[in-house]
C-alpha cells in the first residue's frame, strides 16, 4: 500500500467506499482545518476491493461523528496515539442530523425561513429513513 | 409547556381525558363560561380559514376569555418579512395561548420552539390539523359510545386530505377498527399511510372504488371534498369532483345507525337531501368542534375544572 507519512497523534477514517472521500472531506469541513489531512483514493482492500482513506492529525473533536455516521456508518475510525492504533470506533446512524441534508418539500417552513436549521430525525432504522423535523418529508438514504 | 402540534402528541389516555371534558362542556356549557376570564387567545392565521378561526374564537369567548389576532398574512408583520420565531416571541407578551394556521408545514412547530405560551396547530399546509381530528373523534365517540369496534369508510380525496391521514393515525390506536378506503385510483391514500401506518400496524383495510358496494357494512362514513387547488388540470378536477355524490338513494343502502361525517366545507359530494336524515352528523361535528377546542384551551392553560 502507498505509505503517506506515519500519523503520530490523530485518527484515520478507514473503509470509506471508493470515490466518497471528497464528499466526506467537504461534509466534515476538513478544508477549514489547519492540521495535516491526507486523502488516499482507491487504496487496495481485501474486504472491499478498493477503498478510500482519510488521515487527520489531531483530536477526534475536530470532526462530527454523527455526520460521518450519516454519510456511511460502515466507516471505521481508528484512533492513533504515539503512532499506534489505540481504539477502533464503530459508527451508527445518528438519531438526528442538523444541516447535513436539506428539506426539498416546497411547502416546508424551511423553504421560506432561511435562518432555520434543516433538522432530520431517524424514523425507521431498518430502512434508513429520515424525516424532516418540521414537515415530516421523507428522506431515504441511498 | 404543552403544545398541540400533531394529534399524536396526545396519548390515548390524554385524548380520552380531553374528550371527557369536551363531553362535560357539551352537557352544560354555561358551567364553564367564566373559566378563562382575564385570559387571551391569539389567533394567528397566516392564511384565511373563517370556519376554524371562528370556532377557536367562539370557544374562547364561551369560556369568558377574549381574543386578538390577524386573519391573513397580509395583515400581519409577516408581510414586512418578520419570521414566525420573532412573531411568536412578540405574541407571547400579549396573549396566554395561541392558535396558528400557516400555509407552510411545520410553522407551528417552529413557533412552539420559541414560544412562552401554548401553541395550538390550527392547520399547517397539507400536514396536520389536530383540532379537526379531535372534533372527528369526539363526534364518533358521542354517536357510538366508543372509538373501538367499528368499520369506518373514508370516501373521496384520500390522497391530499390531511384530515383523513390524521384520523387514520389516531383511530389505529383503538381496538378492532377496520378501514374501507373509497376513492378513485388517482386519489388513493399515499404509500406512507398504506405501508407505514396500516400495513406496519397490521390494520384490517380494503381499497375500493364504488361507494354503493360497501355502504351496508359501514358504521361511519367520512366524506371528503375534492380540492380544486390540488389539481393542475381543470378537466381532471371536474371528473374527480363528481366521482362520489352521496344522496338519499345511496343512504337507503346504509345501516340505520350508520352516521355520515364531513370536515366541511362541502361542495356537491353530499346532496342537500341527506341533510335532514338523522344519520347526517356533519353539522353536529361543527358544534363539537367548539366544545373540543374549549376543552383543549382549558387543558393547555392548566385550568382546574374539577370543582365546577
Amino acid at each position: 500500500m502507498l505509505n503517506v507519512g506515519q500519523l503520530n497523534e490523530g485518527f484515520v477514517l478507514d473503509h470509506i467506499e471508493a470515490g466518497k472521500s471528497m464528499q466526506i472531506y467537504d461534509n466534515l469541513g476538513l478544508g477549514k482545518l489547519d492540521c495535516q489531512v491526507a486523502i488516499i483514493k482507491n487504496a487496495r482492500s481485501n474486504k472491499m476491493g478498493k477503498k478510500d482513506i482519510i488521515k487527520i492529525e489531531g483530536g477526534l473533536d475536530l470532526v462530527d461523528l454523527d455526520v460521518l455516521g450519516f454519510i456511511d456508518h460502515n466507516i471505521t475510525v481508528n484512533i492513533i496515539k504515539n503512532g499506534e492504533i489505540v481504539e477502533k470506533k464503530r459508527l451508527s446512524l445518528p438519531k438526528r442530523i442538523t444541516n447535513v441534508i436539506k428539506c426539498k418539500n416546497p411547502r416546508c417552513i424551511t423553504s421560506i425561513e432561511q435562518e432555520l436549521d434543516h433538522v432530520f430525525t431517524l424514523t425507521d432504522e431498518d430502512n434508513q429513513v429520515y424525516r424532516c423535523l418540521y414537515c415530516e418529508e421523507k428522506y431515504i438514504k441511498q | 409547556m404543552k403544545h398541540l402540534l400533531n394529534p399524536l402528541d396526545l396519548s390515548v389516555e390524554e385524548t380520552d381525558r380531553l374528550l371527557n371534558l369536551a363531553d362535560s362542556i357539551a352537557a352544560d356549557p354555561a358551567k364553564y363560561s367564566h373559566c378563562c376570564t382575564g385570559k387571551k387567545l391569539a389567533t394567528l392565521f397566516y392564511e384565511p380559514s373563517t370556519r376554524t378561526r371562528l370556532s377557536f374564537e367562539a370557544a374562547m369567548i364561551n369560556l369568558g376569555g377574549s381574543v386578538l389576532g390577524f386573519s391573513s398574512a397580509n395583515s400581519s408583520s409577516a408581510s414586512k418579512g418578520e419570521s414566525v420565531s420573532d412573531t411568536i416571541r412578540v405574541i407571547s407578551c400579549y396573549a396566554d395561548i395561541c392558535a396558528m394556521r400557516h400555509p407552510k408545514e411545520g410553522a407551528p412547530m417552529v413557533a412552539a420552539s420559541k414560544s412562552r405560551i401554548p401553541v395550538i396547530n390550527a392547520g399547517d399546509g397539507g400536514h396536520q390539523h389536530p383540532t379537526q381530528t379531535l372534533t372527528d373523534l369526539m363526534t364518533i365517540r358521542s354517536l357510538r359510545g366508543s372509538l373501538g369496534n367499528l368499520t369506518i369508510g373514508l370516501c373521496g380525496d384520500l390522497k391530499f386530505g390531511r384530515t383523513v391521514h390524521s384520523l387514520i393515525n389516531s383511530l389505529i390506536r383503538y381496538d378492532n377498527v377496520k378501514f374501507v378506503l373509497i376513492s378513485p385510483k388517482e386519489l388513493r391514500v399515499p404509500d406512507y399511510i398504506r405501508d407505514d401506518v396500516l400495513d406496519a400496524n397490521h390494520i384490517e383495510y380494503k381499497e375500493v372504488e364504488k361507494l354503493e358496494d360497501v355502504m351496508p357494512e359501514l358504521d361511519i362514513l367520512y366524506m371528503t371534498r375534492v380540492q380544486r387547488e390540488r389539481f393542475f388540470n381543470e378537466d381532471e378536477y371536474l371528473r374527480m369532483k363528481n366521482f362520489y355524490i352521496l344522496d338519499a338513494e345511496k343512504m337507503q343502502l346504509a345501516k340505520p345507525d350508520m352516521y355520515v361525517l364531513h370536515p366541511l366545507p362541502r361542495v356537491n359530494e353530499i346532496s342537500v337531501d341527506v341533510d335532514d336524515d338523522p344519520r347526517a352528523a356533519y353539522f353536529k361535528q361543527v358544534q363539537n368542534g367548539v366544545y373540543v377546542r374549549m376543552a383543549l384551551i382549558l387543558t393547555l392553560l392548566g385550568i382546574d375544572t374539577s370543582n365546577l
